[in-house]
């Protein structure tokens, strides 16, 4: 047992109303973790508490009735035996009548009554005890809000759970209930009362029950919040939303089919109110309601209901004007409205329920009957008033809906309307029983009105969407099918045939001819009939597909008619999938797949190239059985292609292989291995082009040219680098075998790596020129292999990999630097004693490209970072082993593997002056030398954008390189220092320039929270390279980019604190970087740059001023007009600073 | 209250201002006496009536202004090779945001000023703006001109030659307007009172509307 002196000391913190919260609510924490382990009994404690729970000062019972209810909230998981229970809640519910001391007793009874059955749960009398005593003495609207939100609370407490209690209390509960929550305006006591409303209406759902009787008086309480009003703006400190109030009051509305008579009468009032979200509300109101309060209620309110939604949808559609994009063939019109959606899902519903009555009413309606008659004297979209246009519409809308509700007011609406549409179509009923069942005859397309093609779209597509849901929950009543397939069997027969005069008599010179685009999609929808229910016979399936095809085969000039028809043929594609209606597959494989894929081998000269390529990949796209159908197209069109190109000139295959290669690159690879297409494809790709080359001994040197080398490097690249390690393996064999084959990567060399390469062939320039072009595919190709591999895959002989690639890149040929780089990255470490699996571990291979001698003719050896150092007086040579350095060194940092840091330091010191060079007067020849070392200083500088950025080539995510986390960030700030240092020393203008711009590089790749972390010692440096970039245009990208970095520093708070001490500084390198005139961009983000200084505090660049407002005013001459804006709003921000 | 009492005072200076502002805005000998003279009246008026409806009666000059929509900002297309010079758009843009001196409307939607009444030419470098008083008597209507030329000198460079008229025939006194709202010196002198100052800076940069 704990002290007693230790409990009088927390309660008397917690009573003290001097304490603080945060000592009151420690004392009451140490209250309930004494009665939580034991240490402290219930009893002991209220017998201890004695006086304060009784004391006649008001204050202090408050409190001390507080702190038993809170202690008690503590303990809501802890037993507790049915005797203190009793006397607890004995205590509280005398106590509800005690309005000085309510809070506590309100906690209290709230903390026993939620507690369950295993830790000891109050008994059905005493809640009854609860509940007489609230109802008794409780005045809930005079209370403040949070004791209303506790009453609300206990009340919703009892209803949930004590229902056997609050039953034998039911008159006086609603009274009770009708008195707390009128006039209720808390949103979180309202959105309880709202719910206490519904567990009532769900406790006396009883016709003759207490709630019967005062149901009108209690929904006219909540009829006033409808609708809700709002205000609130800061919903977050709420967490309520009026979405949340609003359809909460809408389950109070719905709760029981009492409030029929009064909820309808006011709903159906708010629905031609002004406010739009009074009618979204009311509207969704309804729907709601509608469905809880039954079809037999529903059908006394029908006509109003009726009158109301016709001019509601008629008022809605008002504002959307139909589109005939495209992008519509699926809903016609774009911008959604919501108070027209909610009207057509509540008609729906109403229709539904009360299938006979409403169709009476819709089709019997004088407005609907006056535009269904006079459907064809709408004949051309552009001639019809708008106020015509907008009541086909509604009227078009209306019917699908009824339509879509089942087949029974499908047939119906389709047996009223069919005659008018047929004679508006210009079909006689003679026609249709004729003996040209697919004839196009006698339609003629300029008859066909506009507004009978629209409403047969429109229904079509209603009784499809009808029949394809219907197939889903397979009910399919006995006599309903049949019925249903001989109506749409003639209706649609017409149909099918306007739809395809439409087609074929237009010319299709406009631009999106509103006639031709219901015809598509009529059309379309037609093809997309279920197959069982078909009203259509499988040859019309084909002969749309046929007309389509011909459509997209014949209209390339026509851009919007060739994507309509394109997008049709995929959404009909794409239907039999989704419904799986087999049945049409081979039909659509053998009339649209076939025929597309055939395109691209056929020479036919009517459709432009890149458009059959983007048919063909958008077909293939809907399945994978039609996207290898493609293809197959297309490698067969790639590979005739590529055979000629390699024997023979022919520019105009070279164009067309180009645009093959890149679009299977772009498109068909990534999209197979999104959706999970075998590995096959891209591993008999990539095999069928080396056999290819293989065995093709003469090839033309035009291939490479026009790009096709580069393309089919990056196809190679993908499907390598989609394939699975197995499939990598087996190409990696193939590419090496024919390597070996050749006699060029001479036998000898290639079994024994160690041998020093020969610099003779290294020192003529144009040596890659006059590599024979075969080896230089296969060269291309082994490289592209090397880039794409996982770093599991095994390369046989990795020694001689890197040797050949040593050698090569070394010519200029740069894949094989970029495929060296990819192998430092991917092969493994040696482990401690460990055999790695490939024959060659990591230390090895670098120790191999570093040490690997090259030897002239008559000298000593040399190593790679010799000649980086400028050892062959070659500056040719020099800059390749520069550039293929650079990629071995982004291999290497991708890894963070150490050497990076050797390499970086090749590059530094090809900024370092060589002998003599700065002093002597230079002579022309010299002057010559000068310009050739600053080209290759210029290329050092750039090697830092190889190693930061993300290449495209290689390196990148789809070739699986092996990524250390934050290698960029680390190496930022292993870099920061050094350049640092060497900017101190630097005395030469043109080395400085060029060694910012290395710094520019490493910055500008670098994370933005690095930088900010760095920023005081960054913020000069930056400053100092963008004052030496605004002097010309050769570093115009660099600048932009650094500006950013600048731009970030500046957004950012712990940034600002580094700008705020160079202000000045700042200020100066902004100003010349907005009168930069050789990009845009630099100068406006200058501008903004300035904009965001003037809010830094007025003390710091306030003097700085008069310096800004004079450079700001020649910006606002600038010949840009985004420039000038921006310069007008930097300027007032500026001005405003006094 | 504090509040309050200062906005009271703020409404009366506005509508003085127009008056006090004369002598200098006017700052020849006889349209300063005639401009006392006017300040006289008005204040003896007020004294009479008590200050608080006599502003309400003297202040307003248009006391219901027609108001029209804004008009819909056209984004302009992101073309980076097109011709980006001045055009009457871009200026329109500039000044269709001032409010009015009198009511918590902008210019663009008491009409008095449209993109069509604004003309521009790059080479010369002028710029002419016809702006339309609500009414024919407007006082305000040289506190507007002066609005448009403080916000033009601070959105162009100084070489564009900037003039400001009443369209014709929308003014009484349309000749003595143009003619001191197209005089340096005047507009000048203007801008050195600082109560006008104020006016037109709250003209210029609030967000009433």
């Amino acid at each position: 047992m704990a002290e007693p002196t230790e409990l009088t000391r927390h309660v008397e913190a917690y009573i003290d109303t001097s304490r603080s919260p945060a000592q009151q609510a420690a004392a009451l924490e140490a209250i309930a973790s004494l009665l939580k382990s034991g240490r402290l009994t219930i009893e002991a404690m209220v017998r201890e508490m004695g006086l304060y729970l009784t004391t006649t000062d008001a204050i202090i019972r408050a409190k001390g009735i507080l702190l038993l209810a809170e202690v008690l909230s503590c303990l809501s998981s802890n037993p507790l035996d049915k005797i203190t229970i009793h006397s607890l809640i004995t205590f509280f519910t005398e106590r509800l009548a005690d309005w000085k001391a309510l809070r506590g007793a309100l906690v209290g009874c709230l903390a026993l009554m939620r507690r369950n059955d295993q830790v000891g749960r109050v008994t059905l009398d005493d809640a009854k005890a609860v509940l007489e005593s609230f109802l008794e003495s409780l005045h809930v609207q005079s209370l403040g809000q949070h004791d209303r939100k506790l009453c609300f609370e206990l009340l919703e407490c009892l209803l949930e759970n004590y229902s056997d209690a609050v039953i034998p209390l039911g008159n006086q509960v609603i009274d009770g209930l009708c008195e707390s929550i009128d006039m209720e305006k808390d949103p979180e006591c309202l959105m309880l009362a709202f719910h206490i409303v519904k567990l009532a209406a769900q406790l006396f759902p009883d016709p003759d029950g207490p709630l019967a009787c005062v149901a009108e008086e209690l929904f006219e309480i909540l009829g006033h919040y409808f609708p809700i009003h709002f205000t609130h703006q800061k919903a977050e400190d709420l967490n309520i939303t009026r979405d949340n109030l609003s359809s909460s009051l809408m389950l109070a509305f719905s709760s029981t089919p009492l409030f029929e008579p009064f909820a309808v009468p006011l709903l159906l009032e708010k629905l031609s109110s002004d406010l739009p979200s009074a009618k979204v509300d009311a509207l969704k109101y309804l729907n709601h309601c509608s469905l809880k309060y039954g079809p037999e209620r529903m059908a006394k309110h029908a006509e109003a209901i009726w009158r109301l939604l016709k001019d509601t949808i008629l008022l809605s559609l008002r504002e959307l004007i139909l589109s005939f994009s495209p992008e519509s063939l699926d809903t016609l019109e774009t911008p959604r409205n919501e108070i027209a959606d909610g009207a057509l899902t509540f008609l729906e519903t109403a229709v539904a329920q009360n299938n006979d009555l409403f169709l009476n009413l819709i089709l019997g309606d004088a407005d609907v009957n006056l535009i269904i008659q006079s459907i064809s004297s709408y004949k051309s979209y552009t001639e019809i008033s708008s106020e015509m246009k907008e009541r086909v519409h509604a009227v078009g809308r209306i019917l699908a809906v009824s339509a879509k509700t089942s087949i029974a007011s499908c047939n119906r609406v389709f047996g009223s309307i069919r005659p008018c549409l047929l004679e508006a179509l210009g079909i006689s009923v003679r026609d249709l029983y004729g003996n040209h069942p697919h004839g196009h005859e006698h339609v003629d397309s300029e008859e066909i009105s506009f507004g009978a093609l629209f409403l047969s779209v429109l229904l079509l597509e209603a009784s499809r969407d009808l029949i394809v849901g219907s197939e889903k929950a397979t009910f399919l009543p006995n006599s309903g099918p049949e019925a249903s397939h001989s109506i749409f069997q003639g209706f649609a027969t017409g149909f099918e045939r306007a739809f395809i005069s439409t087609m074929s008599r237009n010319n299709y010179t406009e631009v999106s001819n509103p006639h031709v685009f219901l015809g598509v999609k009529g059309l379309q929808i037609f093809a997309t009939f279920p197959g069982g229910l078909l009203p259509i016979q499988g040859s019309l399936f084909e002969d749309i597909l046929t007309m389509l095809v011909s459509v997209v085969t014949q209209n390339c000039k026509n851009e919007w008619l060739w994507t309509l028809a394109m997008k049709a043929l995929v959404n009909i594609g794409s239907y039999i999938f989704k419904y799986h209606q087999p049945e049409k597959g081979p039909s659509f494989m053998a009339i649209v797949v076939e025929k597309i894929s055939s395109l691209l081998t056929s020479t036919e000269l009517g459709m432009p190239y890149p458009l059959k390529l983007e048919a063909a990949s958008n077909v293939g796209m809907i399945e994978m059985n039609y996207m290898l159908r493609i293809v197959r197209g297309v490698e067969e069109a790639l590979f005739t292609n590529l055979s000629e190109i390699y024997t023979q000139v022919n520019i105009k295959s070279a164009e067309e292989t180009v645009q093959l290669l890149h679009c299977y690159s772009t498109k068909i690879l990534p999209w197979m291995q999104e959706s999970g297409g075998t590995e096959q494809v891209p591993m008999q790709f990539v095999a069928a082009l080396l056999s290819q080359i293989e065995g093709c001994n003469d090839l033309s040197s035009v291939a490479e040219e026009k790009g096709i080398m580069d393309a089919t490097m990056e196809a190679v690249k993908f499907a390598v680098g989609s394939c699975s390690e197995a499939s990598q393996n087996i190409i990696v064999e193939k590419t090496c075998s024919i390597l070996s084959s050749s006699s060029y990567f001479s036998v000898d060399e290639y079994s024994f790596p160690t041998l020093p390469i020969e610099m003779e062939g290294l020192l003529s320039t144009n040596e890659l020129e006059s590599m024979p072009a075969k080896e230089k595919w296969v060269l291309s190709l082994f490289a592209s292999v090397i880039i794409a591999l996982h770093p599991t895959t095994h390369i046989s002989n990795v020694r001689a990999a890197i040797h050949l690639f040593m050698r090569t890149f070394l010519k200029g040929h740069i894949p094989s630097a970029q495929a060296l780089g990819s192998i430092v990255n991917k092969l493994c470490p040696r482990q401690n004693g460990e055999r790695v699996p490939s024959d060659c571990s990591l230390e090895e291979a670098i120790d191999l490209i570093f040490n690997l001698s090259m030897r002239y003719p008559g000298k000593s050896k040399i190593t790679l970072s010799d000649i980086c150092h400028a050892a062959s007086t070659n500056k040719s040579l020099q800059i390749s082993a520069l550039v293929g350095l650079a990629w071995i060194g982004k291999g290497l940092l991708m890894r963070g593997h150490d050497k990076v840091k050797d390499i970086t330091m090749i590059f530094l010191e090809c900024f370092l002056p060589t002998d003599g060079m700065s002093s002597k007067q230079a002579s022309p020849e010299e002057e010559q030398d000068q310009n050739l070392h600053s080209s290759v200083m210029k290329y050092a500088a750039d090697s830092f954008r190889i190693l930061m950025s993300d290449s495209e080539d290689c390196l990148n995510r789809r070739f699986h390189p092996i990524i250390r986390p934050l290698y960029k960030q680390r190496f930022f700030s292993i870099m920061l220092p050094i350049f640092q240092s060497l900017f101190v020393k630097c005395d030469s203008s043109l080395t400085r320039s060029l060694l910012y711009r290395a710094f520019a590089h490493v910055v500008c790749e670098a994370p933005l929270i690095a930088v900010l972390g760095e920023a005081k010692k960054l913020i000069p440096l930056l400053v100092d390279a963008i004052l030496i970039f605004s002097k010309d245009d050769a570093g115009k990208d660099l600048m932009y980019s650094l500006l950013l970095v600048l731009s970030g520093i500046l957004m950012d708070k712990n940034g600002q604190d580094a700008v705020i001490d160079n202000a000045s500084m700042i200020i100066n390198c902004l100003i010349s970087s907005i009168t930069y005139p050789h990009m845009m961009p630099v100068r406006e983000t200058g501008l903004q740059c300035l904009f965001a200084m003037s809010t830094l505090p007025h003390t710091r660049v306030y003097p700085l001023r008069t310096q800004v407002l004079q450079a700001i005013a020649r910006v606002l001459d600038d010949p840009k007009r985004v420039v000038r804006l921006e310069a007008v709003r930097c300027r007032q921000a500026w001005s405003f600073l006094c | 209250m504090e509040r309050q009492k200062r906005k009271k005072a703020n409404s009366v200076d506005v509508r003085e201002l127009t008056v006090l502002c004369c002598p200098l805005y006017f700052p020849s000998p006889e349209w300063n006496r005639a401009a006392k003279k006017s300040r006289r009246s008005i204040e003896e008026h007020r004294e009479e009536s008590g200050a608080e409806e006599g502003s309400m009666t003297l202040g307003l000059i248009n006391a219901n202004p027609v108001v029209h929509a804004k008009k819909e900002r056209v984004a302009r297309t992101e073309d980076p090779h097109c011709d980006d010079a001045v055009d009457p758009l871009e200026i329109y843009d500039h000044v269709r945001d001032i409010r009015d001196p009198e009511h918590p409307y902008s210019l663009e939607q008491l009409s008095v000023l449209s993109e069509e009444s604004i003309t521009v030419d790059e080479k010369l470098g002028r710029i002419l703006i016809m702006f339309t008083p609500t009414i024919q008597h407007c006082s305000m209507v040289t506190v507007i001109g002066l609005c448009l030329r403080v916000k033009l000198q601070d959105c162009f460079p100084p070489h564009f030659k900037v003039d400001i008229k009443v369209a014709p025939g929308s003014h009484a006194d349309e000749e003595s307007v143009n003619k001191q709202l197209n005089d340096k010196e005047r507009v000048a002198a203007a801008l050195e009172n600082p109560n006008l100052r104020q006016l037109v800076d709250e003209c210029l940069y609030s967000s009433e509307l």
